[in-house]
């Protein structure tokens, strides 16, 4: 038997392997991305598991503004990214203190 | 039903090791590869829960698009990823620690919050699939109900897609460029020039 619980604690998983990426990869840009990418996607087995489970369709057109976010976000990432490498020929990210911040 | 069962935990357990694999590949590539494998597997748990929809566009959009632009980015950049990798090992007691006490208390959480009556039922609860077909029911609610954040989505991809553009725009010098404005503006004072030539001599 599948409950809810079930879904609620693969979203968790997959949470936290998303942050654990970016605390491990602390120099690869890209990685740190794709962690990014699955935070999102456990943001949206949440939102998918409920609407299934309570039967209200609105989940998953929350689902699929995650959706949306997520890409437009990948987009602009890699687009900083690659600026990123072309000024600096690395994509280290702590060699990112061009702002002085 | 258990047959449900098993899908499930093939279908989560492939995505979790995958997930585990984007996050320790040595290789971005194969960090990418095992990204595509996750997401197709987080798409046929949407097929149980009965989201035909959600599941194809996780498909088009995740595998189609995103994963193959990083595909792209990775193999564009000519990185030392050997060099990326230091202090991997040195963080990953701290971060599996972390990790572990992150996943334990997202738990207690579930397991112990039964105070909203939502899945409160005594009853187990199955997900519930609709005579109407997904893709119609999202349909009828997304351009209707939701009809400005559908809008504002598409604000969303259009301010992306000019911002990735300006980005990576690069101005390369010695291209000539139409300038409208000069051409427009342009009257008879500007436009031609009188000059004296004398006869038997060039300008």
């Amino acid at each position: 038997m599948i409950t809810l619980e079930h879904y609620l604690f693969l979203g968790a998983i997959i949470f936290t392997l998303g942050v654990l990426g970016i605390f491990l990869n602390k120099k690869n840009l890209i990685i740190i991305l794709m962690s990014i990418e699955l935070i999102l996607l456990s943001v949206n087995i949440n939102f998918i598991a409920f609407s299934a489970y309570i039967n209200d369709i609105s989940g998953q057109i929350f689902a699929m503004l995650t959706l949306t976010v997520a890409a437009a976000e990948a987009a602009i990432g890699l687009a900083i990214l690659v600026v990123f490498f072309r000024n600096l020929g690395s994509i280290e990210v702590n060699k990112i203190n061009q702002l002085k911040g | 039903m258990v047959l449900y069962s098993l899908t499930f935990y093939l279908f989560s357990s492939v995505a979790v090791l995958s997930a585990l694999m984007v996050i320790s590949a040595k290789n971005p590539v194969h960090s990418v590869l095992f990204l595509i494998l996750s997401f197709v597997n987080a798409s046929g748990l949407f097929v149980l829960l009965g989201a035909e929809f959600l599941a194809m566009i996780l498909v088009v959009v995740y595998v189609g698009a995103v994963a193959v632009l990083f595909l792209f980015v990775v193999m564009m950049l000519d990185i030392n990823f050997v060099k990326l990798r230091e202090g991997f090992l040195q963080y990953l007691p701290f971060g599996a620690l972390l990790g572990i006490v992150l996943v334990i208390e997202l738990g207690i959480l579930f397991l112990t919050d039964r105070s909203s009556n939502i899945y409160n039922n005594q009853t187990p609860i199955q997900p519930i699939i609709n005579e109407v077909e997904n893709t119609k029911m999202i349909g009828q609610i997304l351009y209707t109900e939701y009809f400005y954040l559908f809008q504002i989505c598409g604000i969303i991809l259009l301010v992306a897609m000019i911002g990735s553009i300006t980005l990576t725009l690069r101005d390369k010098g010695g291209v000539k460029k139409q300038n409208i404005d000069s051409q427009n503006t342009v009257d008879a004072s500007t436009a031609i020039e009188k000059k004296k030539v004398k006869i038997g001599e060039g300008i």
